[in-house]
């Protein structure tokens, strides 16, 4: 594959390119859902091809081909370089990538288990077995269950002299179940919403999932929704369990300190940011108790924003995002690092595959817990009146980051430390730092997941990328609940 | 790109390979280059080419598939193996049928209904679009924007590709098209307009007209006001409609219904929506695009979903009317008949429709009537990050984006603060005072559609941000 790659490189900077890099990407992929008792889909894929991507007259050009034969790599390279310079065309001065010294490693996700290694039929049989359990409770009128698992070969060489080859694993599995009645609709999911919990790791999470072991209780929780009462509107402290703050770290920090969108490079489709460069190591983004980072090291754990290098053969780095409140940095690549006064990239490009161009995507963007030992149990004991949420099930917010609305699942009242009834339809809206500055508890490691996104969506064409959010249940004062429902 | 003779030849090496009762391929892919452009440069510019071949086998009722985008022996036949490994382990599927052959694909006795060839969708200037050609088109935005002193950015995107079935039944449909798209954004200190255009025929794109358009909205929403939230009367133009109503549609599908996911369980034939709204689907209709086949190769019907606000029709893959036919529901959801509208086999959402095409009204009016008959009311130019937040009532969430006015008096006055709405569909299409001719529309949130503008009486207005 390198002597494939070899050929990209050399007519690349034959033709004039001043820098070029050509990544040859092999991914495999298996998907497999049951239905109501039934297997809904199984499919296997695969997929292999190059891409190359040149500067040249100082703009950059990006080509992709499933011909790996050498007239065709060839031909891919050359292409690249055309498009460059029609780009040159329209430029305001040339891209500047910040130097990154060359490299040669291999780098591999660690995992126990390969997950193709599984046989199709203990698969199903897993998948059916959960499904028995979800419409075994009376009035679950739909089950539906996932297994995804997915492998990615990388070879990523550059006219730098960087010479690199990943190989990632990642493995996601979820359930959820469904109870119409009445004219509504109820729906509760685990161990995560839209399509449960996912990992870099191999089959050995589909294991610590206990999936099995709680399907009887999200069935009956959601045939239970039906008879709770509607989640009150108001001020009210919240309580947000982890995946839910999850995806709410991964909207409102995660996109917004996205140096691309903060310069305006995604304004016609994804949006921009609020967080202007004026605001780095100024703004008060959220209360003391806030740390949050970007970390795709092997260390922070097996997310889906974990690697050894990124598409354009930067090492995985940790950047700290928000330190005790105050916003510290960006998430930025070779291009963009020089606009925050880096002299190096934060090691954030990712491509969704071969055919794709690398773009700054969130690695793990993770609320550190808190130091104080504390459980999700103290934290409700400690809340006097309050509504503890759980599990997404709907979210919203503007195209600058401002603005945003959740739903969940299910929600819980608390009164004087205690969940004293389920309540229905929870949602709850704000504006993101005001949000952020309301925190005022988090619960210890213990209670930490390294939560997983596999469908985050950015570019054009649109890339649909994994990401990870770690988060422990916590706390915040005041917070507008139940507009959704208010008057619609 | 693949042609139908290469697509035929790889066809019947598979079979060849194949030991499986029956075997379907389908074949997707081609060329597509897209320009991207932002702070008036071009900062993307990207074009790939790729061929997708994915299998199907079944054995005895159990099928699965597997995919590849290798062409020659070795790999066409591991695709086979995988293909027939993964079916072999599944359990039988009573309600999986035989193939169709070309017959039942293309055949119907009701004539009335039966899809028509659709016109050509294939354009040799479209397809012959160069990366300098795009280049200048974004020059000419740009230079729009510099002209207002505004910063642009977007994308002038072009594409050819195909869509092919075949399978051992005898059945073999291809379908080729071309689409060029342009979307712009303009943005100025406090505002930002934008639009967005696509054809399978590029001479159909007015890229200047459209930067006109999108740099007006910005220069009239500067200094944006805010007012509070409520219900207001709201103009939508094309592309915010079909960005809020495209959420629906996934529920006119005989698998939601059976699901008990859809919300029209228990509302086919009731009068859900104003005596003003008919929607049809129809991939034959001029300004609609895609193949006219479905994921098992049966060809699409025209159909009438909502006539005069009455729920008519949902869509059926083959597998679901003939489970619909054996259902607690056969007498209650209206006709019953394999639509062409489903997915490809084996998957569990079943069908939807994807050429929406919204009838003309009796008096169709132009954005400016609607504004010019307005007291106080909002003009919203496009919707952005909608989600359903209710299932069964349908209401959605989501942001005005790119262009928000206040209309007082019949004119528009000013710019406003963007802001979220919680709105039921099925009150949103309750409420439509007026609408304009459709047209061709296309947004960030759903798909391509043939849409009017509306003019909505108590539109749900819950909050605004802070832009």
């Amino acid at each position: 594959m390198k002597e494939i790659a070899s050929w990209a490189l050399n007519v690349a900077t034959m033709r004039g390119a001043s820098y070029a890099d050509a990544r040859i990407v092999s991914q495999r992929s298996r998907a497999l859902t049951t239905k109501n008792g039934k297997v809904g889909s199984a499919s296997d894929a695969e997929s292999t091809g190059m891409s190359v991507r040149v500067l040249a007259d100082g703009a950059w050009g990006f080509a992709a081909s499933e011909d790996l034969s050498r007239a065709g790599v060839e031909a891919t390279a050359a292409r690249a370089v055309e498009i460059a310079r029609a780009s040159a065309q329209v430029k305001q001065q040339d891209v500047r990538l910040a130097p990154e010294k060359p490299v040669t490693a291999e780098w591999a996700t660690p995992h126990l288990i390969d997950p193709f290694s599984i046989s199709v039929e203990q698969n199903i049989a897993l998948l059916l077995n959960i499904d028995s359990e979800l419409r075994a409770v009376a009035g679950i009128t739909l089950a539906e269950s996932n297994l995804n698992f997915n492998r990615e070969e990388q070879w990523f060489v550059s006219s730098e002299g960087t010479d690199l080859h990943q190989t990632k694993y990642s493995a996601g599995a979820g359930y959820a179940a469904y109870a119409f009645a009445d004219n509504e609709i109820q729906k509760r999911s685990y161990p995560n919403s839209f399509g449960g919990q996912w990992q870099n790791k191999g089959y050995e999470l589909i294991d610590e999932l206990k999936l099995v072991e709680n399907a009887r209780r999200i069935a009956e929780e959601a045939v239970a929704l039906h008879k709770a009462g509607q989640c009150a509107e108001g001020t009210f402290d919240i309580i947000l369990d982890s995946s839910q703050l999850g995806l709410q770290i991964h909207e409102s920090i995660g996109h917004p300190i996205e140096l691309d969108r903060v310069l305006g490079m995604e304004a016609n489709f994804a949006g921009t940011s609020f967080l202007t460069i004026d605001k780095l190591r100024a703004l008060r983004y959220g209360s003391e108790l806030v740390n949050v980072v970007a970390d795709a090291r092997q260390e922070h754990g097996p997310g889906l924003g974990t690697f050894g290098f990124d598409d354009e053969g930067v090492p995985a780095q940790c950047t700290p995002i928000i330190t005790s409140g105050l916003f510290t940095g960006y998430l930025s690549s070779r291009e963009t690092a020089h606009t925050i006064g880096e002299k190096r990239s934060g090691g954030t490009l990712r491509a969704e595959g071969w055919n794709r161009l690398p773009m700054i995507r969130m690695t793990n963007i993770s609320l550190l817990p808190g130091e104080k030992p504390l459980s999700l149990e103290q934290l409700i004991a400690s809340t006097d009146h309050g509504i503890l949420m759980q599990t997404n099930r709907s979210w919203s917010i503007d195209d600058r980051r401002y603005n945003f609305q959740f739903g969940c699942e299910i929600g819980w009242e608390i009164k004087h430390g205690k969940r004293v009834r389920m309540v229905k339809n929870p949602s709850y809206s704000g504006i993101t730092t005001e949000f952020w500055n309301s925190l005022d508890a988090i619960c210890s490691r213990d209670e930490w997941t390294l939560w997983g996104t596999p469908n985050c969506g950015k570019g054009q064409p649109q890339q649909v990328m994994g990401t990870g959010h770690g988060a422990a249940p916590s706390r915040f004062r005041g917070i507008k609940v139940g507009s959704a429902y208010k008057g619609s | 790109m693949l042609t139908k003779e290469q697509a035929a030849d790889i066809f019947d090496r598979i079979r060849k390979f194949s030991s499986a009762d029956e075997t379907e391929v389908l074949i997707s892919g081609g060329r597509f280059a897209l320009t991207r452009f932002a702070n008036n440069t071009i900062h993307q510019n990207v074009e790939d080419e790729n061929h997708t071949i994915s299998v199907r086998t079944v054995f005895g009722g159990r099928t699965a598939r597997a995919s590849t985008n290798k062409f020659d022996d070795d790999s066409l036949r591991r695709v086979v193996e995988s293909s027939q490994a993964l079916a072999k382990v599944q359990h039988p599927d009573p309600d999986l049928l035989p193939m169709p052959d070309s017959t039942e694909a293309i055949g119907s006795a009701d004539r009335s209904v039966r899809a028509t060839q659709p016109p050509s969708r294939y354009f040799e200037q479209t397809a012959a679009i160069t990366p300098q050609l795009r280049a200048q088109g974004v020059k000419k935005i740009v230079d729009v924007a510099r002209k207002h002193e505004l910063t642009t950015a977007g994308i002038f995107s072009s594409s050819e590709s195909v869509e092919g079935i075949f399978n051992s039944r005898g059945l073999s449909d291809w379908h080729t098209q071309t689409q060029a798209e342009v979307s712009i954004t303009m943005m100025g200190a406090d505002s930002s307009g934008w639009q967005k255009a696509n054809s399978p025929d590029m001479t159909n794109l007015d890229p200047l007209n459209l930067a006109e358009i999108a740099a007006k909205k910005a220069l009239d929403s500067a200094h944006p006001a805010e007012i509070p939230a409520g219900k207001y009367t709201v103009i939508l133009e094309p592309a915010a409609v079909l960005d809020i109503v495209g959420f629906m549609f996934w529920d006119y599908s005989g698998t939601a219904l059976l699901d008990k996911r859809s919300f029209l369980s228990g509302r086919i034939g009731s009068q859900l929506f104003g005596e003003n709204i008919t929607i049809w689907d129809d991939v034959t209709h001029p300004l609609q695009t895609g193949s006219p086949f479905d994921g098992e190769g049966m060809r699409r019907l025209r159909l009438p979903l909502v006539k005069n606000g009455v729920v008519k029709r949902v869509v059926y893959a083959r597998g679901t009317a003939a489970r619909m036919k054996n259902s607690e529901y056969i007498d209650k959801v209206g006709r019953i008949e394999a639509t062409g509208h489903g997915f490809a086999l084996p998957n569990e959402v079943g069908e939807m429709p994807l050429n929406i095409v919204f009838a003309a009204a009796q008096n169709p009016q132009t954005l400016a009537q609607m504004i010019a008959s307005t007291e106080r009311g909002v003009l919203v130019t496009r919707l952005w990050y909608i989600r359903e937040v209710d299932p069964y009532e349908k209401i959605v969430t989501g942001m005005t984006r790119d262009g928000t006015f206040l209309v007082e008096n019949g004119q528009v006055r000013q710019g406003l603060r963007n802001f979220r709405f919680n709105q039921s569909l099925i009150h949103m299409l309750s409420g439509v005072e007026a609408m304009s001719v459709p047209v061709r529309s296309c947004g960030e949130e759903s798909f391509d559609m043939v849409v009017p503008a509306m003019k909505v009486r108590d539109f749900n207005f819950t909050e605004v941000t802070k832009f």
